[in-house]
């Protein structure tokens, strides 16, 4: 135990460099996620039919791909072809567009779940229909969607955690240095394990807040 | 008469509420007795405390003899001969009817799913619902659905059948199917104890009438006096303001 | 084209990597199916204390990204065959989001129901048994199907520790035809959305099956 405790200090900082990275590339690959998850989304739902079965034939087949799959694609793949991408950049893209066929769902899912009555009052009132989506329909379908999306954003910085594999110099990629350089694989994982738990559950807490601070009595996914 | 249920100084809290302070009374075989009172009295609690869903914190139940609330009884033993109807019917949702009502004979009492069969198909006709047999209480109205409740108590051909509250939770034009079903079995000389806010029903099947208040038994006796000439005012007090409430009956 | 023929000579090596990763899928699925539905019984039903020490537990593997806990299984101080590791890793990760779903099952069925059995006097493992399991299955297939998906696209993470699944088996096909790895790993990707199309197709069927009037449907 002790032994580990030393091992642990000796090596933390070379880890710490490397959770930076993980950070950013979490921080990236989410904001991707989100953006074209919203509007992904909003295309399926308000998009004319062609719109729509493109978006949707492009969703549903994403949604079956892994996410190494997506990312030996965007940095092997495009690599043959001649388009060579920084690892960093290539695992940012390949999280960020597998996340965003999630997150266009939850969002999806979330505009269909406001009441029908909010659009209708909305346009009774005269907005044009972006109007009404944006000032009406939007903000009630971002509360409704924070729970999934959350959810989501989790399992992003979890999946962050194969970038390592194309030569990101993330935490795992140092905790494979430092494990191999000492030839301590088992304790060096552990200790990335850990700090991953610690980042993990500090994100959970803090989107727990935010989903509270964000809630409106009587708006809820599960109506009654 | 032999007396089927002695429930002695009944006594039940909940934190630093008392619900039941030293509630007694005998239930003869084949009589109803009906229990009337407030919200809050304490009349769910006290089923409750019989078929020792909620156990009372002191005092005792004693069915034919065998004593509830003795830590040596069988407890499951004991309950299968009490049949209880609860005021949200609380039907088996994965089971049709026929797997409700069969249900207590098949998987408590251990019999053959025939023999249960047999038996439930025949409560189902006690109440009405033969043709309703094969249909999941999700696709029945709530009077349907609590006549197969009391069917399927029935099926454990028990000595004694609590109702509580049986009628509160359905619409009013339902209320009378369920009722009818009730008079019947009472008629037939089934041991009932029944906890209602339907004056007009209880007044009439009621062998013997209980006013319960804050826990205690405010007054006894049968329908005819209870409910024409309460000796104890409160008593009064309730019934005028149910009456006014439902209208006279 | 050139790639096409390429593809269709290797599809034999394809489906040997398939065969492993279905393996996988079947062998982490079941051991998190086990241990998922234990957790989620003692989460709910056990005393303080037991329950508490579940929630912690599921809390840790859920928290934990699988590669992680697959690179630890699989680099414990003795002797691990990569599909043993994989099995335990991913099945322990696995047993955390399956106690989610059996966990959310078992608190949405109507307590009434069981105070109805316990007054009728049945045991209470006859409860468990005749009452809450079925009405389990019935409420968590559809969330179940959905962890199915995710853990068929898991299997690829069995690359690391050397697993011949799908994309390892992709990687060496493309090192020993110099083929196209865009083309190629792009053929490895429809290989799953394949895969969980059919497992979808198949438990949409079993929901079905199993569905009775009372409980939501999820689809039309």
């Amino acid at each position: 135990m002790k032994d580990f405790i030393v091992f642990a200090w000796k090596i933390l900082p070379s880890l710490l460099k490397g959770t930076i990275l993980t950070i950013e590339l979490s921080i990236v690959c989410i904001s991707i996620g989100i953006l074209f998850g919203i509007i992904l989304g909003i295309a399926r739902v308000y998009g004319n039919k062609p719109v729509y079965w493109i978006v949707t034939v492009y969703v549903e087949i994403l949604r079956g791909f892994p996410c190494m799959v997506l990312l030996f694609i965007i940095y092997y793949g495009l690599g043959d072809i001649g388009i060579l991408l920084n690892p960093v950049l290539a695992a940012g893209l390949a999280l960020g567009i597998n996340t965003s066929v999630y997150q266009a769902e939850y969002f999806r899912g979330a505009i269909l779940a406001v009441k029908p009555g909010q659009m209708v009052a909305a346009k009774s009132m005269g907005l044009s229909k972006w109007k009404a989506i944006r000032y009406v329909i939007f903000p009630q379908a971002i509360r409704l969607v924070l729970p999934s999306s959350s959810n989501e954003i989790i399992y992003m910085v979890k999946y962050s955690s194969i970038a390592f594999i194309v030569g990101v110099q993330d935490l795992m990629a140092r905790a494979n240095i430092e494990g191999s350089f000492y030839f301590k694989y088992f304790e060096a994982y552990l200790i990335a394990a850990l700090i991953y738990l610690v980042i993990i559950f500090s994100l959970t807490k803090i989107l727990e807040i935010l989903e509270k601070k964000a809630s409106i009595p009587g708006l809820q996914l599960r109506q009654g | 008469m032999p007396i089927t249920l002695q429930v002695e100084n009944l006594k039940k809290s909940f934190g630093n509420l008392e619900v039941l302070k030293k509630v007694s009374f005998n239930l003869e075989k084949g009589k109803t007795m009906v229990v009337i009172g407030p919200s809050g009295s304490g009349k769910s609690t006290l089923l409750r405390c019989i078929n020792q869903l909620t156990p009372p914190d002191s005092g005792s139940v004693v069915l034919d003899g065998i004593e509830l609330t003795n830590n040596k009884t069988d407890l499951n033993e004991a309950r299968s001969e009490i049949g209880f109807v609860f005021q949200n019917f609380n039907l088996i949702t994965h089971l049709n009817v026929l797997g409700n009502v069969s249900f207590g004979p098949l998987r408590v009492k251990g019999k053959s799913k025939k023999d249960s069969n047999d038996i439930a198909m025949e409560e189902l006709k006690k109440v009405g619902l033969e043709d309703k047999a094969f249909s999941y209480p999700a696709e029945l109205s709530g009077g349907q659905q609590q006549r197969v409740s009391i069917a399927r108590a029935l099926a454990l051909n028990p000595k004694l059948i609590l109702f509580d509250e049986p009628t509160s939770a359905l619409d009013p034009e339902l209320i009378g199917e369920v009722l009818d079903v009730i008079i019947k079995l009472a008629k037939e000389g089934m041991t009932s104890l029944i906890v209602t806010h339907e004056m007009g029903f209880a007044r009439s099947i009621a062998d013997e009438a209980i006013f319960l208040e804050n826990g205690i038994i405010l007054e006894k006796g049968p329908p005819k006096d209870l409910f024409s000439n309460p000796k104890n005012k409160r008593t009064m007090d309730f019934l005028q303001k149910i009456s006014q409430l439902y209208g006279e009956e | 084209m050139h790639i096409f023929s390429v593809i269709l000579s290797e599809l034999p090596q394809f489906l040997k990597g398939i065969l492993i990763a279905i393996k996988l899928a079947a062998g982490l699925l079941t051991f998190g199916f086990i241990l998922g539905m234990t957790m989620a019984m003692l989460e709910v039903f056990g005393n303080k204390i037991i329950s508490k020490i579940t929630s912690f537990i599921r809390k840790l593997l859920w928290g934990i990204p699988q590669i992680i806990l697959l690179l630890l299984v699989f680099y414990l101080p003795f002797d691990m065959n990569p599909m043993i590791a994989a099995i335990i890793a991913l099945g322990l990760c696995s047993s955390a989001f399956q106690s989610q779903i059996f966990r959310g099952a078992i608190l949405s069925i109507d307590p009434g129901q069981i105070e109805a059995a316990k007054a009728m006097g049945l045991k209470s493992w006859k409860i468990l048994l005749y009452i809450i399991l079925p009405q389990i299955m019935i409420l968590s297939v559809g969330p179940w199907t959905n962890e199915f998906s995710s853990e068929i696209k898991d299997t690829s993470l069995a690359y690391v520790v050397g697993l011949i699944e799908i994309m390892r088996q992709a990687r060496y096909i493309i090192t020993y035809t110099y083929g196209n790895s865009l083309a190629i790993f792009f053929f490895a990707g429809l290989i799953y959305f394949v895969l969980t199309k059919i497992g979808n197709t198949i438990f949409f069927k079993i929901e079905d099956l199993l569905w009775v009037p009372g409980f939501e449907k999820r689809r039309e």
